[in-house]
C-alpha cells in the first residue's frame, strides 16, 4: 500500500531526483540511495548525533526524519565542507588537534561545529562545549575537538 | 532499527488533517516534529499504518502577542520560541524550560505542539505550562476546546485529545514586570530528560511582598503537578530564607515519585525539596531585579 514517492532534493548543491518508499529514514536516504557515506549512522534514535546534518542551514539529526520530509530541502553533509581537493579549515584543525580517533563522530562534531562557527564567529570555550554536547565520542575524550574548534575560528572568520 | 511500513499524506491545512485522521482513526499519527514518534517507530514501539505530516500547516507556525497573552502555533519549533525575542521578554521561564530541553539540534525540528501532546513526564514543557497556567486550544471535527493544563494532560504519555483532535495553539498569560523566576532541573547530564524538574513564579505586590506563588514540579508522577501548599506559605509574604526552607519542604511532601533506574522515589522527593528551595531563592533574586 504504501506507495513510492518522487522527491527533489538539493545536497551540497547538487540536485538528485529520486523514488523512495514513505519509510526511508533521510541517513539511509544519503548513504545508501546517493552514496554519500561521508554522514554516520550509529544509534537510529537521536541520541548520538552521528547522523547529523545541515537541512535548509540548521543542524538536524538525519535518522529522525525521512528522506519524502525532505521534498524540496537543501541539505549539507560532510562531503560539502572540503572543496577544490583542500579540507576545510575546520577538517583541516580538526587533523592539527587530533580531534579524531576512529572517526565514527566526526561526521557529526564537524556540521555542529560549522553551523556554531558560522552563526558564532567567536565563541567561547563553554559555547564550544555546549554545541558539540548533543554528539557522542567515544575514543577523544573531548579535549581534543574543543581545540580544535576554537584553533579554526579564526580561520574561518579569515576566510 | 528500521521503522515499519506506513503510508503517507501530507496536511496543508488543519481541516486537512482532521479530515484525515477522521478516515483513519487509530491507525493514523501525525508527524509534527518528529523527534519522539520516529525514535519510537525506528524502535518499533509506534507503527502507525498510516502517517499524516503536519510540517506543511504554515498557518501553525507562529508567536506573537494578543492583548495579554502570548500565542504560540502548535507547530512552532522549539528552537524558535527559545530564541524569540517575545518570549525571551514576556515569558522568560518558557525560553528557559526549552533550553534545557536536549541539544539545539533536537529541538531545531521539534516543536512545542509535539511535545505537549506527547507528555513525557520528564518533559521541560509541560512543566513551565503548569505554571504559567497557560491554554491549549485543540480542534476537531466538532469544533474549537480550550483546556487548561490540568484538563488537557490525564497521565504519563496521555492527554485528554480525542484521537481526531489536533493541538492548534498555546496561549500563554504574559508575566507582569517584576515578577520573579525560575526554571531549574537535575540531570545526570547537560541535555538528559531530567530526573527533578521546578519551575517557580513570583507574583510580586506593594514593599516587597509577594502576592501569588507558583511552584510546579516535573519528575514527581505521571503529570506535572503544582505544590499548592508550599505555594500557600509564600503568598501574602515577604519571602524569607525561613519560609523558601519551609515551602521546599512542603513540596517534597506534595511530590509522589516512583522509583525507576534513573532515580529511587526517595531521592527525586528529596530533590524536590532542594531544587525547590534554590529555584525559589533564584526566583527571589530576579525579583530583585537581581
Ligand atoms: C535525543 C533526544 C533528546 C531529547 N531530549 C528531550 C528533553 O530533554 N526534554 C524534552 O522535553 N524533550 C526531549 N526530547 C523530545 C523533543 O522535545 C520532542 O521534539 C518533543 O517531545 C516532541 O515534539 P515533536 O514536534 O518532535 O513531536 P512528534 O515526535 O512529531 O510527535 C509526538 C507526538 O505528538 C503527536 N502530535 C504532534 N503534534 C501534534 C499536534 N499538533 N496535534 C496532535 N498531535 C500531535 C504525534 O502524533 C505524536 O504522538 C528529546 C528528543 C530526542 C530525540
Ligand atoms: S544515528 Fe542519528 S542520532 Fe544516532
Ligand atoms: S573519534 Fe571515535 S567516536 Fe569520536
Amino acid at each position: 500500500m504504501a506507495g513510492r514517492r518522487r522527491i527533489t532534493v538539493k545536497v551540497n548543491g547538487v540536485e538528485y531526483e529520486r523514488e523512495v518508499d514513505p519509510k526511508r529514514l533521510l541517513v539511509d536516504f544519503l548513504r545508501d540511495d546517493l552514496e554519500l557515506i561521508g554522514t554516520h549512522v550509529g544509534c537510529e534514535h537521536g541520541f548520538c548525533g552521528a547522523c547529523t546534518v545541515l537541512f535548509n542551514g540548521r543542524s538536524i539529526r538525519s535518522c529522525l526524519m525521512f528522506a519524502v520530509q525532505a521534498d524540496g530541502a537543501e541539505i549539507m553533509t560532510v562531503e560539502g565542507l572540503a572543496g577544490d581537493g583542500k579540507l576545510h579549515p575546520l577538517q583541516e584543525a580538526f587533523r592539527e588537534h587530533h580531534a579524531l580517533q576512529c572517526g565514527f563522530c566526526t561526521p557529526g562534531m564537524l556540521m555542529v561545529a560549522y553551523e556554531l562557527l558560522r552563526d558564532n564567529p567567536d565563541p567561547t570555550e563553554e559555547e564550544v562545549r555546549l554545541a558539540i554536547a548533543g554528539v557522542l565520542c567515544r575514543c577523544t575524550g573531548y579535549k581534543q575537538i574543543i581545540d580544535a574548534v576554537i584553533a579554526a575560528a579564526p580561520k574561518m572568520r579569515g576566510k | 532499527m528500521k521503522p515499519s511500513a506506513f503510508e503517507y499524506f501530507t496536511a496543508s491545512t488543519v481541516a486537512e488533517a482532521i479530515s484525515l485522521l477522521e478516515r483513519y482513526e487509530d491507525e493514523a499519527k501525525i508527524i509534527a516534529g518528529g523527534q519522539s514518534l520516529v525514535p519510537m517507530m525506528n524502535f518499533r514501539v509506534a507503527q502507525p499504518e498510516v502517517l499524516i505530516d503536519i510540517n506543511g500547516i504554515k498557518e501553525l507556525d507562529y508567536i506573537r502577542q494578543e492583548d495579554d497573552e502570548i500565542v504560540i502555533g502548535a507547530l512552532t519549533r522549539e528552537r524558535d520560541v527559545e530564541l524569540s525575542p517575545l518570549v525571551q521578554e514576556k515569558c522568560p521561564i518558557l525560553a528557559e524550560a526549552i533550553s534545557l530541553i536536549g541539544h539545539a539540534s533536537i529541538r531545531t525540528r521539534g516543536t512545542i505542539g509535539g511535545s505537549l501532546v506527547h507528555a513525557d513526564p520528564a518533559a521541560e514543557i509541560p512543566v513551565a505550562i503548569y505554571g504559567l497556567d497557560a491554554k491549549m486550544k485543540v480542534v476537531g471535527p466538532s469544533g474549537e476546546r480550550t483546556l487548561e493544563p490540568e484538563e488537557f494532560f490525564l497521565s504519563y504519555l496521555t492527554t485528554s485529545l480525542e484521537p481526531s483532535e489536533i493541538l492548534v495553539e498555546v496561549r500563554i498569560p504574559v508575566l507582569p514586570q517584576k515578577t520573579g523566576w525560575s526554571f531549574v532541573e537535575l540531570t545526570r547530564r547537560r541535555g538528559d530528560f531530567y530526573i527533578v524538574a521546578v519551575a517557580s513564579i513570583l507574583f510580586m505586590g506593594k514593599g516587597g511582598v509577594c502576592k501569588e506563588a507558583r511552584i510546579c514540579l516535573g519528575g514527581v508522577g505521571p503529570t506535572s503537578i503544582r505544590a499548592e501548599e508550599a505555594e500557600e506559605i509564600l503568598a501574602g509574604q515577604v519571602i524569607t530564607d525561613a519560609l523558601i526552607e519551609k515551602a521546599g519542604q512542603k513540596a517534597a511532601e506534595a511530590a509522589d515519585p516512583e522509583s525507576d533506574y534513573h532515580a529511587s522515589a526517595e531521592y527525586r522527593r528529596d530533590m524536590t525539596r532542594v531544587f525547590v528551595q534554590r529555584g525559589l531563592a533564584e526566583a527571589r533574586n530576579r525579583a530583585k531585579g537581581g
